[in-house]
């Protein structure tokens, strides 16, 4: 299937999208001015990737900074995740944040509480 | 402006503008249109104004957090009006100040009137809310609310006073029968949390 590979700039994150070598990672910034628009690639991608999925799925999330709007989205692609736990697939989301960072600890906290599916809370040094 | 005296008198403004801006120590002011364009170039100015103040990385951050909420605040709910009136297009008055303990960050917008019941109701709820009860709203909104067309999420004034732990300032004032203008400060305390 299709390898999906965004460069990070100062308002969107890095992408990558990677079956076959099993990445798959959202980091950097998210603030981009068409969230919808932005993240549409990334949800369409995982919806054909569940239909044949890899025998483990580890998604990363390394962000620095995410808006409001983006939120919504990041959530939209954590249920989308869940869903393919529910379909008895190995799925395991990585939620990265910076150590010194207690709002991203937290929102990966507030995330891992709304969906159903193993979360794993990973600190770094920035 | 095509006599000296005139342009005498709008130096004179200007100084009077710049003792002011000083007196209420706004370090960044602006008067137009709010686009993307914009708001990546405020927030990015005011990053790098505040690393080179060496301020902490959670200041940092929550500034970032408002400056952004605000502005698309702005630029996703000002540009609701269809008349070609200058205050109603996409427009807004968008304000920093740096004071010895926090930084303000300020928005003014034209709104219609029949929105001002919504909003304050919004905002009181907001305020009258701990951190716990603003936690569960948050999700509840993230799960439910649906992205409105200009991709608001409803989320904005919510993530703000989470971020700041701040009461929302706001007040409205009067322009015409049908419209006011919307003002919203938030508050950020330079002390590490």
């Amino acid at each position: 299937m299709e390898t999906i590979k965004i460069q990070g700039t100062e308002d969107t994150p890095k992408i990558i999208l990677d079956a076959e070598n099993e990445i798959m990672e959202i980091s950097g910034r998210s603030l981009p001015e068409d969230v919808s628009a932005f993240y549409e690639p990334v949800l369409n991608w995982l919806n054909e990737y569940a239909e044949n999925p890899n025998k483990k799925t580890i998604f990363n999330f390394k962000l620095t900074y995410f808006n409001t709007a983006s939120s919504k989205l990041l959530l939209d692609i954590l249920m989308k995740l869940e869903e393919m736990h529910e379909n008895n697939n190995d799925v395991l989301i990585r939620w990265h944040y910076p150590e010194d960072d207690e709002d991203m600890e937290e929102a990966g906290e507030e995330y891992a509480d709304i969906v159903d599916v193993p979360f794993e809370q990973v600190s770094y040094s920035p | 402006m095509d006599s000296n005296k005139d342009i005498k008198g709008f130096l004179e403004f200007v100084y009077e503008f710049y003792k002011t801006m000083k007196a209420h120590e706004i370090t960044l002011v602006y008067e137009g249109e709010i686009t993307h364009q914009i708001t990546k170039a405020f927030t990015s100015l005011t990053e790098s104004n505040m690393a080179k103040d060496d301020e902490a990385g959670s200041v940092q951050r929550k500034v970032f957090h408002v400056m952004v909420e605000c502005l698309q605040n702005i630029s996703k709910h000002a540009e609701d009006f269809t008349s070609d009136d200058y205050l109603f297009s996409g427009r807004g008055i968008f304000l920093v100040s740096k004071g010895e303990n926090e930084y303000s960050v300020t928005t003014g917008n034209a709104i219609e009137n029949d929105r001002i019941e919504e909003l304050t109701e919004m905002l009181e709820t907001i305020n009258r809310m701990d951190k716990d009860e603003l936690k569960q709203l948050y999700k509840k909104q993230m799960k439910e609310g649906r992205l409105s067309e200009k991709g608001g999420a409803g989320l904005g004034f919510i993530d703000i006073k989470r971020k700041t732990g701040k009461e929302l300032e706001y007040h409205f004032l009067p322009i015409s029968d049908d419209t006011s203008f919307f003002l919203l400060t938030s508050t950020i305390s330079r002390e590490e949390l």
